[in-house]
């Protein structure tokens, strides 16, 4: 996984033409420790300081009627005001396209960046809305009933992938 | 495998019958919601094109306001309806009020009343979710929901804490919720007031009782202080004003006596000179404030939790969560 | 009725006689014609056999609300008359809270005309003790009683004026009649809605304090020393009380009480869920209280049962707990209720229980009835004590399903109720005929 990450903080860096207008926003839970790794890196390479911030997009779901018990919220706070910015969206998996549509909706709410890419640690295809990722750590392609398991050290303990048939 | 997360069935009538869990599910949900209303954009989708009726029976400013932004701020349809009794008697009104909401389909009421127990009364003839906003003497549990974010808040916890209810306890539906509320997180209850404003088999319900103000500052951690209505003077349930103040007001010298700091809270809208003294209202251990923003936070949290949402797909949606 | 009519084989028990044994009953032009085992039947007599049923002086019911005038839509004279017949009564008392009051001959008599065009139970009216019952002035009690009536009473109210009720009491003496009293003080009770305890404080309803009730009994009972006149306590409800009515008695005091079979069975707790039909006046109380009630009317404390039969269109029950009217029906479930309750939970004997049902009321009001020695008039009801049955109120006789027993299985019921020897309820044929 470092080393997928390590490409990807790279290939962000060349996105975005450096750092001066960067700000990375991570999808809760875990694009959130994947926004802020990628942000280490660029920092240990560029030296310079990459904002970085988490969104929950639990609100803005466009499936909040048909859950069950209703989804716990997570913290959502950005680093000041994004107009102007170019915001790169991180996630861990990107499958329909739903999550990506809601943190748009949520950060349209928030102001107006210059630019939003999207970079994502899987790409698994599947998808059911016009949305694509500009950077993928890896793709991989599977069918309905497939599950795609990202785990991250901070959260689960060791970094593992698991495309589960 | 996690434990199911608890859920709230279809009304919020009151905290008596609800458990710890539910209780807090409502708090840790507030969470979030309060850095909504400090975006820009105080706004999110979550109940868009929900109808939600707010249905009082009985004037309110401050809680139908609080009502109303945390529905708007959650993108839901409003309609405010202030039915105030007329030559109509009030329990026939309840009774086509519930038949009328049914038949337009609304999605969510809340309702404050004066009878108590109108909000399970309505709950029980409609199929949308209702909310209680206040029903007679018997609960207040958003109120108290506030009221226990607000603690928890400042200390950090409920279980433990101290906490006293001043004032006219026999007549309030927020001292009743407060009660079940906190002793259900574990905190430590008391009441103080004069005998005849204090509820017939109240030390039953696990509650200390304090005749003196004095004794219940030495006493606790937090001071909640109820509002004295007027009214109560006029019934004979106390002389006067003024001699409550005297003798049952919550003042800087009282409070100078005690060893710790004690927090103090107030449902609102305070009688200054009354129940408490304005210096203490406005004073440094004052949360008074924090318990009106948090007020809108827990509101939503109840409105996100209530609305909608089918069980049978609830594994469905953890499945796509971690697209 | 000219037929003779013979219970034959059932069990005989007559309270005023002391009498439980197995025995036929005769009943002839309207009377007893005679008790005992073996009895023939006259040519052209009825003969039911009664085998496995008890037989007993009809039951009487000191404490009826028929809402005829003014209300009848909840109940008639008629439709009551009917419920008293299929619940066992033979005789019912009228309190006079109609609209208008009933506080005149003129009133009285109509009470007693639709008693008669209805020949089911009687109806006895009680008249009011003040005119409109507004507690000011005394009702011509002279020209009510010969009219038929046989109490007076301002229930649905106290008596306020300590005054007025000196005065009434003296004043009844000289028609040999009781005055009939609702004791409550209005300003202890005022808004009050239950009970007033632990339940109420956690429904956040108004209670109404045992004291309210228990001030107005000790305020009768010594103006009832006082002026040396019947006073008789309606619908007694707490231990307070019972413990005066007890010390009265020992003192000689003309003081009778009645309790209802609600009171002996249900607390306060009936009203969680802030179910209105436990909605009534005086509330449910505590458990205590029903231990105190079951142990009076055990050894004749409290002389009787009466229901307090209070019917109520069903949507005015349909309304938030303070705002629905106090009251509950009780004739169809009455002896029932008691049964199951009482002698099945061992506390009565059927005897004891048939005495406070039947002999005792009869004997307070000094009604004909409440007896089966030969000669007295015929009312007379077969019970059985076997049927076991589940209260449904869509099947009532009364206009009004306002009960708090909906649902609740009962064991005992009237098979045959019998008024001056004819036949006014039987439900063998009433079970085949239509409603």
């Amino acid at each position: 996984m470092s080393r997928a990450l390590q490409r990807m903080a790279v290939e962000i860096l060349e996105l975005a033409h450096g750092t001066s207008d960067l700000v990375l926003i991570g999808i809760q839970r875990r694009g959130v420790e994947l926004a802020e790794r990628i942000a280490k890196l660029i920092e240990k390479e560029e030296g310079a300081d990459v904002p970085r911030g988490a969104l929950d997009i639990t609100l803005y779901r466009d499936d909040l009627e048909t859950v069950g018990p209703k989804p716990v919220i997570g913290e959502t706070h950005l680093p000041g005001d994004l107009t102007g910015k170019h915001a790169v969206i991180v996630d861990d998996v990107l499958y329909t396209g739903r999550t990506v549509r809601a943190a748009l909706d949520e950060l349209a709410d928030f102001g107006r960046p210059k630019r939003i890419s999207l970079c994502v640690l899987v790409d698994r295809g599947g998808r059911e809305l016009p949305i694509q990722a500009d950077i993928v750590g890896k793709s991989v392609k599977t069918g309905p009933g497939e599950r795609v398991d990202v785990q991250v050290e901070e959260l689960d303990g060791r970094d593992q992938v698991d495309v589960i048939r | 495998m996690t434990p199911p997360s608890p859920t709230l069935g279809k009304d919020l009538t009151g905290l008596e019958h609800m458990t710890p869990e539910q209780i807090r599910l409502i708090l840790d949900t507030a969470e979030p919601f309060k850095e909504v209303s400090e975006r820009p954009i105080k706004k999110v989708p979550a109940l868009r094109g929900k109808t939600i009726v707010n249905l009082f029976f009985e004037a309110s400013t401050r809680t139908r306001i609080s009502f109303e932004f945390a529905e708007k701020r959650l993108s839901a349809d409003t309609v405010n309806v202030a039915a105030t009794g007329s030559s109509v008697s009030k329990g026939e009104t309840l009774v086509d009020t519930a038949r009328n909401l049914e038949a337009m389909r609304i999605d969510m009421v809340v309702i404050r009343h004066p009878s108590s127990g109108a909000a399970e009364f309505l709950g029980n003839r409609i199929a949308s979710n209702v909310i209680n906003a206040g029903d007679g003497k018997h609960e207040h549990p958003t109120q108290a929901l506030l009221d226990l974010l607000t603690i928890r808040d400042k200390h950090g916890k409920i279980e433990g804490l101290k906490v006293c209810l001043v004032g006219d306890v026999l007549h309030s539906r927020v001292a009743r919720s407060n009660l079940w509320g906190l002793t259900k997180l574990g905190a430590e209850v008391a009441v103080c007031g004069p005998w005849t404003l204090m509820p017939r088999g109240i030390e039953e319900l696990g509650v200390k009782v304090f005749g003196r103000i004095e004794e219940a500052i030495e006493w606790a951690d937090v001071l909640n202080v109820l509002r004295l209505q007027l009214e109560r003077m006029e019934k004979g349930f106390i002389p006067s004003l003024r001699e409550y103040y005297r003798v049952f007001g919550v003042t800087p010298e009282r409070l100078e006596r005690s060893p710790r700091a004690i927090t103090i809270m107030h449902p609102g809208p305070m009688n200054r000179g009354v129940e408490i003294d304005s210096r203490v209202a406005d004073g440094p251990h004052s949360v008074i404030l924090d318990q009106v923003t948090n007020g809108v936070a827990v509101r939503m949290a109840v409105l996100y939790l209530l609305a909608g949402g089918r069980a049978e797909l609830a594994d469905a949606a953890k499945r796509g969560a971690s697209e | 009725m000219s037929h003779a009519l013979l219970l034959q084989g059932g069990r005989v028990i007559d309270p005023s006689r002391d009498m439980d044994a197995a025995a036929d009953v005769l009943i002839q032009d309207g009377k007893i014609a005679a008790v005992g085992r073996g009895l023939s039947a006259p040519d052209g007599a009825i003969v039911r056999n009664v085998k496995g049923k008890v037989v007993v002086p009809g039951l009487v019911d000191l404490h009826v609300h028929l809402r005829e005038p003014g209300n009848e839509d909840e109940e008639t004279v008629a439709s009551g008359a009917r419920a008293a017949a299929a619940g066992g009564f033979t005789a019912i008392c009228a309190m006079p809270n109609t609209d208008p009051v009933t506080d005149n001959q003129a009133a009285v008599g109509f009470i007693v005309r639709q008693s008669g065009r209805a020949g089911l139970a009687r109806v006895h009216p009680i008249g009011a003790v003040s005119i409109g019952q507004k507690g000011e002035r005394l009702a011509e009690f002279g020209e009510m009683v010969s009219a038929g009536a046989v109490a007076v009473s301002d229930d649905g109210r106290p008596v306020v004026s300590s005054h007025l009720m000196r005065t009434a009491l003296e004043y009844a003496r000289t028609f040999h009649i009781p005055v009939a009293d609702h004791c409550e003080d209005p300003t202890l009770a005022a808004g009050g809605v239950m009970h007033e305890g632990l339940v109420a404080t956690r429904l956040g309803l108004k209670g109404i304090p045992a004291a309210a009730e228990e001030i107005m009994v000790a305020r009768d009972v010594l103006l009832a020393e006082l002026t040396g006149g019947h006073v008789h306590l309606c619908h007694m409800s707490a231990r307070g009380s019972v413990a005066i009515i007890r010390d009265a008695k020992e003192r000689g005091i003309r003081v009778t009480a009645e309790v209802t079979p609600h009171h002996l069975t249900l607390t306060d707790y009936a009203c969680e869920a802030y179910d209105t039909h436990a909605k009534m006046n005086p509330p449910l109380r505590e458990a205590a209280d029903i231990a105190a009630l079951r142990g009076a009317l055990k050894d004749g404390v409290i002389d009787c049962i009466a229901s307090d039969h209070a019917p109520h269109a069903y949507d005015e029950k349909e309304a938030a707990f303070d705002d629905a009217p106090f009251g509950v029906v009780g004739l169809e479930t009455a002896f029932a209720v008691a049964h199951t309750e009482l002698v099945g939970g061992g506390v009565f004997t059927l005897p004891e229980l048939i005495r406070r049902m039947s002999t005792e009321p009869a004997r307070i009001f000094h009604l004909a009835g409440g007896t089966l020695a030969p000669g007295s008039v015929a009312d007379v009801t077969v019970l059985d004590l076997t049927a076991k049955w589940s209260v449904d109120p869509t099947t009532f006789h009364s206009k009004s399903r306002n009960t708090p027993f909906a649902g609740r299985a009962l064991t005992g019921r009237a098979d045959l109720t019998i008024v001056a020897g004819a036949i006014v309820h039987d439900l063998e044929s009433s079970q085949t005929a239509a409603r």
